[in-house]
């Protein structure tokens, strides 16, 4: 717990406090401290990544470097201290200064922080040249240069396109041209590959890097992925709840990590998981499955053949567009396919939802990415749970709160939760009563659409663990679909990677993760972070060798 | 062709159904009505015999569906028809009232739209501050009052007290365009006064909406300053309601103002209809009921164009 050792530091925080305002439901609003005292420097020229789950208070620290609180967020106590002037202390005038001047931000969503009205060229140079620090022709001259250093197509031109004429990896990298334009002192990057495909990730990646390098700029850079923080940063701090939990260079918290909760985070994802062997009768079989959207002449899917085998795990691995979440809608009869059948345990379903069985909507469930919206907010978990015990079992009164709390015992939540509402949950929680909720129709199948997405590593790992708990005592099979690869290693059987709306790649998981792989695949592998310094560099030097190779 | 002119061209086609399916009704209503042209000329102690050779000789024994045409194809030549009560050609007495209701109209818009607009973004400055709360409480209480009141209200302050302008808004084509001006003073506060909460309400609500978009945090970031921000980032998105609300009222300021004509004895569109709605003159009712029609399609046609260029994802697809 050492502070970052440095003469001249040109960012000093000290004693930071920041509190916020709650709204409790019936009671009367109160304040409470969200960040409690956090003490580091950074020189110029060096990278602070801060690490830590949500709600440890690393984006709110990121905004205090410039004297914002989001929403109802106050800056309580402490100093923060850029270029030797307390900013905390300063008037608005001088902190409008300092914003957009001396010290600007990336935001993890470049699509929502882009004013759609206006051209990217407007937007990227507005700050330099409202704080008189260029001309307009000098700004546009170095918002071109960045765009050309940040390996984006067409840099002169550009420019001139709207937001919503560039992809989302294209305007990230917009995005750091538009806070590296007016030339400042500190960038605070706030998660800024968070949002990205994987593949689009490692690229922006490396060109947020080589931009902080060739521009000498200092940056925080926020995000609660530890193998990306290594890749860029010189000392991390790793947080917890508002509090400071372990600062030291990314070396020593990569290699070396002292305390329990950052040994945590470095181990994430090291589940093992051993794959079963196929079984003779597959539970579920899709042939031939081609599907598009009413209204449209697009095959989304393209003929795919997958099968499952009973108890065991098949990973649909893509990006986003790939086609993995229409081919559970089909599945699930919510999309009727143009072509092809779906066979479920020996019988073949069939195709449009409406006209299947009671046994067919019980037999296959489904759990969610947002475990916040596939809940009734008015309803208690306790109702939640009951409803398809209700409604496939006819249980009532005794019998079901029986087998409530059964199914509680097995999520791990215990007694004094089927009184509470969701909204009196954490992600993680609320995940595992939807996990619940499918396992009181005793499924055959379930199908996991992204449930551990958007939950933070350790949660998400808890949840993990508990689905291949599950699988081993109720003898149900997972269709898991999803775009982290780490997921997959740790929980599939077999693997199928989509692209484009076919299978690339299918097969037995230790067949589909060894070589030779394809391209496609060796690109999707090749593109996930590793918890180790000086990976984006090897992949990097390993691509370009490849495509000077060939 | 670029799509947003095919969208254009969809939004003036669907306009002109709406106005023709409004020229059926317009129509339509008024057959409904009892009695008939004929009996309406000739009165109670017309004989039957002079009924029916007014009917031969107005054309009424054609079937209603060849009158319907006859009637709208008169229209598109600008052939308005001849009202009953008067004998004058309803085309020559409309566009003289017509001109004269726009007239007022367009100097209620030109001081009530940009006021409101203003007043709005102040409010949006001033969120849940006095001036925010201030310029709500007035022009929600302006909006609650009958507008009749505020016209009497005003004309004994401003006109009768105070002895600034005249009480009677009767304009004449030998008037100076400031004798006009002079003339239609209160009448012109008097629409403003009503329609400016209305227009202030939904600039500000369009706004405060934007207002929470992730883009406003971004120029927050830069150091712009609140006003600014409003101005160059806030506004530019909030264009299509706003226009949307502003086409409303101005379609109220045209069709809307019979009371207010009424009072002020305004020789507007708005007195002419009354006029003959109580004679039930039916062909003026008829002309009147259509041109209303036609402003109201019409304006609100413009708000959708002007929404479907606001959006710059439809003026510049991928």
């Amino acid at each position: 717990m050492s502070e970052a050792p440095s003469d001249t530091p040109l960012l000093k925080v000290r004693g930071l406090k920041i509190g916020a305002t709650v709204y409790p439901t019936g009671e009367r609003p109160r304040p409470i401290e969200i960040v409690h005292g956090i003490d580091f420097d950074l020189a110029p020229g060096k990278v602070l990544g801060l690490i830590g789950e949500s709600g440890a208070g690393k984006s709110t620290i990121g905004l205090a470097a410039m004297a914002y609180g989001r929403g109802g967020v106050e800056i309580t106590g402490g100093e923060v201290t850029v270029n030797g002037r307390d900013i905390l202390k300063s008037g608005l005038r001088d902190v409008r200064k300092l914003r957009g001047g001396e010290v600007t931000y990336v935001s993890q969503s470049a699509a929502a922080s882009f004013n759609p009205a206006k051209r990217i060229m407007e937007q990227v140079t507005e700050a330099a040249i409202f704080q008189n620090k260029f001309s307009k022709k000098e700004a546009e001259e170095r918002a071109v240069d960045l765009f050309r250093k940040l390996g984006l197509p067409d840099p002169e031109n550009i420019g001139s396109r709207y937001p919503h004429q560039v992809s989302g990896g294209q305007l990230q990298r917009c995005m750091t041209a538009l806070a590296l334009c007016p030339q400042p002192d500190l960038v605070v990057f706030d998660e800024p590959t968070t949002a990205l495909d994987v593949t689009t990730q490692i690229d922006v990646l490396a060109a947020i890097k080589e931009a902080i390098r060739d521009t000498g700029v200092a940056a925080l850079y926020i995000t609660h992925d530890l193998a990306v923080v290594a890749q860029v940063s010189d000392h991390i701090m790793v947080l917890q709840q508002g509090t400071m939990v372990e600062y030291g260079t990314t070396d020593q918290i990569i290699n070396d990590p002292q305390e329990e909760y950052t040994q945590a985070l470095v181990s994430v994802r090291s589940i093992k998981h051993i794959e079963k062997e196929p079984t003779d009768t597959p539970l579920l079989r899709v042939e031939n499955i081609t599907a598009r959207y009413r209204g449209t002449d697009f095959d989304v899917l393209k003929g795919i053949n997958v099968e499952l085998h009973p108890g065991q795990t098949l990973a649909i691995v893509g990006e986003s567009g790939s086609g993995k979440s229409t081919l559970a809608r089909v599945i699930t009869g919510l999309l009727p396919p143009s072509d092809g059948t779906i066979t479920f345990d020996g019988r073949t379903l069939s195709p449009d939802l409406s006209t299947r069985s009671l046994e067919d909507l019980r037999e296959l469930q489904m759990i969610y990415q947002m475990a916040d919206t596939a809940m009734n907010p008015r309803q208690t978990v306790g109702t939640i749970i009951g409803r398809p015990l209700e409604f496939y079992f006819g249980l009532r009164g005794k019998a079901k709160q029986t087998r409530i709390q059964e199914l509680l015992d097995e999520i791990e939540l215990g007694e004094g939760f089927q009184d509470r509402y969701p909204a009196e949950l954490s992600g993680g929680q609320k995940q595992r009563v939807c996990i619940a909720r499918a396992l009181a129709a005793k499924p055959k199948l379930i199908i996991c659409d992204e449930v551990t997405s958007a939950l933070d590593p350790l949660v998400a790992d808890g949840i993990l663990k508990l689905l291949l708990k599950l699988q081993k005592i109720e003898d149900v099979s997972f269709l898991f679909i999803t775009h982290d690869l780490a997921t997959v290693k740790a929980i599939a059987d077999s693997i199928a990677v989509m692209f484009q709306g076919e299978v690339v790649r299918y097969g037995p998981k230790s067949q589909v993760l060894s070589p030779p792989f394809d391209a496609y695949t060796d690109l999707l592998l090749s593109s996930v972070p590793e918890m180790k310094i000086g990976w984006l560099e090897e992949v990097i030097e390993h691509r370009r060798m490849e495509s000077a190779g060939n | 062709m670029h799509p947003i002119l095919k969208l254009i061209a969809q939004r003036v086609a669907l306009g002109l159904m709406l106005l023709f399916a409004a020229s059926i009704l317009i129509f339509g209503g008024t057959m409904m009505l009892p009695g008939d042209v004929a009996q309406q000329i000739l009165g109670q102690s017309a004989t039957p015999q002079s009924l029916a050779n007014l009917r031969e000789s107005l054309g009424l024994n054609e079937p209603a569906i060849s009158r319907y045409f006859s009637w709208l194809g008169g229209f598109l030549q600008g052939d308005l028809g001849t009202a009953l009560t008067n004998g004058r050609d309803i085309g020559e007495s409309i566009s003289g009232r017509l001109g004269n209701t726009l007239f007022l109209a367009f100097w209620a818009a030109v001081i009530s739209v940009p006021l409101a607009i203003f007043l709005g973004l102040l409010a949006v400055r001033y969120k849940d501050r006095i001036p925010d709360k201030l310029i709500s409480a007035v022009t929600l209480t302006t909006i609650s009052i009958p507008e009749f009141m505020i016209g009497y209200v005003l004309i004994y302050w401003i006109s009768i007290k105070l002895g600034w302008f005249s009480s009677v808004a009767i304009i004449n084509d030998s008037m100076t365009l400031g004798q006009k001006l002079n003339a239609i003073a209160i009448p012109v506060m008097v629409l403003t006064l009503v329609v400016l909460a209305h227009m202030m309400r939904m600039t500000r609500a369009a706004i405060l909406n934007v207002m929470q978009s992730a883009y406003i945090e971004t120029a927050e970031l830069k150091g712009m300053g609140m006003l600014k921000i409003i101005r160059k980032h806030a506004f530019p998105n909030a264009i299509a309601p706003i226009v949307n609300v502003v086409m409303l009222n101005l379609a109220y300021l045209v069709v809307g103002v019979v009371v207010v004509e009424v009072v002020f004895a305004y020789p507007g569109m708005g007195q002419y209809l009354v006029d003959h709605v109580a004679k039930r003159d039916v062909p003026v009712v008829q002309a009147c009921g259509l041109i209303f029609a036609a402003v109201y399609i019409g304006l609100n046609l413009i708000a959708d164009i002007v929404s479907i260029l606001a959006n710059p994802r439809l003026r510049h697809p991928k």
